[in-house]
C-alpha cells in the first residue's frame, strides 16, 4: 500500500450522504458518551484516578472478551468486568500509593485473562479487535438504549453527589469533618466509573478510554479553574472528540479510535499552548507548588 | 493530678441571651450549655497512654489551646471531637449531642496543606465548599450563595485573590481561604490542628486574629492545638497541657509556670516571661518515637 492508498483509507468521503443516516445511532451514543466522559473526567483528575482508569479498563476488556466467547452480550460482559475492578479499587485502595500498586498487579492480570478469551474465541476477528480498539459505527437499537440507559443513570447519580463528591476529592479531611460521607462517596464514585469505562470501551476500545476519560478534562484544567467552566469545556472537547472521529471515520476502514484520540490530544495541545500563554503572566507573580501531604494521616 | 473544668479565675463569657444565631438554641434561663464535654476519657495507643481520666469542659466563647510534646495525644484529641477517633473510655459530646463522624456543629482548620496546582477550584469555590459543600446534588440557587461567599472573602482579606485557583496560591493565602471555610457555617466549634504552622509572621497574625474573633465575638468555642503557645497568647483563655501520659488544665497564668511543667515532664523546665512571651527552657528531647500524626 502506498502513501495514496493508505491516505485513501484514513480518509474518504464517498457516498457521505447515503452512510450518514445509517450512523444515526453511533453519534447519538457518541454524544452521550461524549458528555459522560467529560463529566466523570473532571472528577478523574481532582481525585487522581488516571491510572485506576487504566487498569479498570483492562478488566473491563477482561469481561467483555468472556461475555464474546461465551456468546453472551458484550455490554454486559464488559460492564460487570469494570465494575467488579472498580469496586475492588474502591474497597482495598484508599491512599493512592496503596491504589496504585494494587492496580499495577491487577491490571496484567485481567489483559491476560481477556487475551485467553480471545484466544479461545473462534467468530470473527473483528469483534476481537473491536475490544480493544474500539467499535461504536455498528450500534444496533438495542445496544444503543443499553448504552444511553447507563449514561444517563451515570450521569443522573453524578449530579446526586456533585457537591458533597466536589468538597470530599478537594479536601477528603475536611469533608470528613462537616459530615460529608467520604468513603461512601468513594466507593460511589469509583462503581460509576466503572460503568463509566465499561461504555467508553465501546467507542474507543479498552486500550484507548483515557482519551475520552482524561484527555478532555485534562485540557480544560489548562485553560480554567472555574468549576463551571471546566465542567462545559471538559464535556464539550469530549464531544467534539467522539461525535468528530465518528464523521471522520465514516467512509473509511479503520476503526474510529485513532480519530477520536487525535482530535482529543489536538485539543489537549492547544488548550496546553493557550494555557502556557497564559500562565506565563500568572506564574511570574504565583509559584504553583507541589502537593504536600501532611504527616497527620 | 486531675484538674477538672471550670476554674475559678478563668474568662468565662456567660450569655444571657436565649439564641445564639448559627448554634443550638439553649432555653431561656438555662445555664450555658458547654459547648465541648469530655468525662472520664482515655485514650492509648498499644501499651501507651496519650491522656486518662481527662475531665474538660470547653464554654461557648472560650478560646483553649492545646499545648505539648509531639506524640502526646493533641492531634489524637481533635480526632475524637471530630469523630474519627473512638475513645478507650469515658465520653465526648460536642454542643450536648455525643460526637459523631463528622457535624455541621463544626469547624475544623487542618495543618497547612497545599493543593496541586491543576485543582480545578478558584479561592472562591473553596470557601464556597465550606457554605454548601455537604449539600447533595447541583447548587441551584446561588444569589444568597454567592453574598455569603463574599461576605467570607472580605472576613479573610481574601477578595484580592477570589479568582485566582487554589493551587497557585501561597501557604498563608490558602490557609486563609481554610478559615474562611471553617468559619462558613458559624459553628459552635471551632477545631484548629496547628492552622499557623509553616505560615509567616504576617499571615499567621491574620489568621490567629480571625479565630479569635470567632471566639470572643461570635462565641465558638475554639479548641487550638499548637506547639508554640505565643502566636495567640492574647487570646487564649485556657491552656490544656498534655506531656508523658498526663495533662494539666488551668489558666495560662496557672500552668505555664516552671512548676508544673517541670512536674508534667519529671525534669526541671524554666518557664520565663518577656514582653508578654513565654519562653520555656529545658524541655526534654521529643520521645523517640515521633507521633505527629496519632
Amino acid at each position: 500500500m502506498d502513501l495514496q492508498d493508505a491516505l485513501r483509507a484514513v480518509f474518504t468521503f464517498d457516498n457521505y450522504a447515503e452512510l450518514l443516516p445509517l450512523v444515526r445511532n453511533s453519534l447519538l451514543a457518541g454524544a452521550v458518551l461524549g458528555l459522560l466522559g467529560g463529566l466523570i473526567g473532571v472528577f478523574v483528575m481532582m481525585r487522581d484516578l488516571a491510572f485506576a482508569v487504566h487498569g479498570i479498563a483492562e478488566l473491563s476488556f477482561a469481561g467483555a472478551a468472556f461475555a464474546l466467547l461465551v456468546g453472551a452480550n458484550v455490554v454486559a460482559g464488559s460492564l460487570v468486568g469494570s465494575v467488579l475492578a472498580a469496586l475492588v479499587l474502591g474497597l482495598m485502595g484508599i491512599r493512592a500509593r496503596d491504589r496504585n500498586s494494587i492496580i499495577g498487579v491487577v491490571m496484567p492480570f485481567g489483559l491476560g485473562l481477556g487475551i485467553l478469551f480471545l484466544s479461545l474465541y473462534e467468530g470473527r476477528a473483528a469483534n476481537k479487535f473491536g475490544l480493544l480498539t474500539g467499535q461504536i459505527v455498528s450500534v444496533d437499537d438495542v445496544q444503543l438504549n443499553l448504552l444511553v440507559g447507563s449514561a444517563v443513570v451515570v450521569i443522573v447519580a453524578l449530579a446526586a453527589v456533585w457537591r458533597p463528591l466536589t468538597f470530599a476529592s478537594a479536601d477528603a479531611d475536611l469533608a470528613e469533618a462537616r459530615g460529608v460521607p467520604v468513603r461512601g462517596l468513594s466507593v460511589l464514585f469509583m462503581v460509576l466509573l466503572g460503568v463509566a469505562v465499561a461504555l467508553s470501551i465501546q467507542v474507543v476500545g479498552a486500550l484507548l478510554v483515557l482519551s475520552l476519560l482524561i484527555t478532555p478534562a485534562a485540557a480544560a484544567l489548562r485553560i480554567t479553574a472555574a468549576p463551571g467552566r471546566v465542567v462545559l469545556l471538559s464535556v464539550a472537547f469530549a464531544c467534539i472528540s467522539v461525535v468528530g472521529g465518528i464523521l471522520l471515520a465514516l467512509g473509511g476502514r479503520i476503526p474510529i479510535s485513532p480519530y477520536v484520540t487525535t482530535i482529543s490530544f489536538a485539543i489537549y495541545l492547544i488548550c496546553r499552548a493557550i494555557g502556557a500563554r497564559r500562565g506565563g503572566a500568572v506564574s511570574a507573580t504565583r509559584t504553583p507548588r507541589a502537593s504536600v501531604t501532611t504527616p497527620a494521616a | 493530678m486531675k484538674d477538672t473544668h471550670d476554674s475559678p479565675t478563668h474568662r468565662k463569657p456567660l450569655r444571657m441571651t436565649s439564641t445564639i444565631p448559627g448554634q443550638a438554641p439553649t432555653p431561656t434561663g438555662a445555664p450555658v450549655r458547654p459547648a465541648i464535654r469530655l468525662r472520664g476519657a482515655s485514650l492509648s495507643f498499644g501499651s501507651r497512654t496519650l491522656w486518662e481520666d481527662l475531665d474538660l469542659d470547653v464554654m461557648p466563647g472560650e478560646f483553649l489551646a492545646v499545648l505539648g510534646p509531639n506524640g502526646s495525644g493533641k492531634t489524637s484529641l481533635l480526632k475524637v471531637l471530630l469523630g474519627l477517633q473512638a475513645l478507650d473510655a469515658g465520653t465526648a459530646a460536642i454542643d450536648g449531642r455525643p460526637v459523631a463522624r463528622g457535624s455541621r456543629a463544626l469547624g475544623y482548620i487542618p495543618q497547612q496543606k497545599s493543593f496541586p496546582p491543576d485543582t480545578p477550584l478558584r479561592a472562591r469555590d473553596l470557601v464556597g465548599l465550606g457554605v454548601d459543600g455537604h449539600r447533595w446534588g447541583l447548587r441551584l440557587r446561588t444569589r444568597d450563595y454567592t453574598r455569603r461567599v463574599e461576605a467570607l472573602l472580605e472576613d479573610v482579606g481574601a477578595q484580592s485573590y477570589a479568582d485566582t485557583p487554589v493551587g497557585l496560591l501561597s501557604g498563608g493565602e490558602q490557609q486563609r481561604l481554610r478559615a474562611a471555610q471553617a468559619l462558613a457555617t458559624d459553628p459552635a466549634v471551632l477545631l484548629c490542628d496547628e492552622p499557623l504552622l509553616s505560615l509567616d509572621l504576617h499571615h499567621q497574625q491574620a489568621v490567629s486574629g480571625l479565630i479569635d474573633r470567632q471566639c470572643h465575638e461570635k462565641n465558638s468555642a475554639v479548641v487550638f492545638v499548637t506547639h508554640e503557645i505565643n502566636p495567640v497568647i492574647d487570646y487564649v483563655d485556657r491552656v490544656l497541657y498534655l506531656a508523658d501520659g498526663r495533662f494539666r488544665v488551668g489558666t495560662p497564668a496557672e500552668v505555664m509556670t516552671s512548676e508544673v511543667l517541670s512536674d508534667l515532664y519529671g525534669s526541671p523546665v524554666e518557664v520565663l516571661e518577656s514582653n508578654g512571651r513565654i519562653i520555656v527552657v529545658g524541655l526534654p528531647d521529643a520521645p523517640t518515637h515521633h507521633h505527629e500524626g496519632v
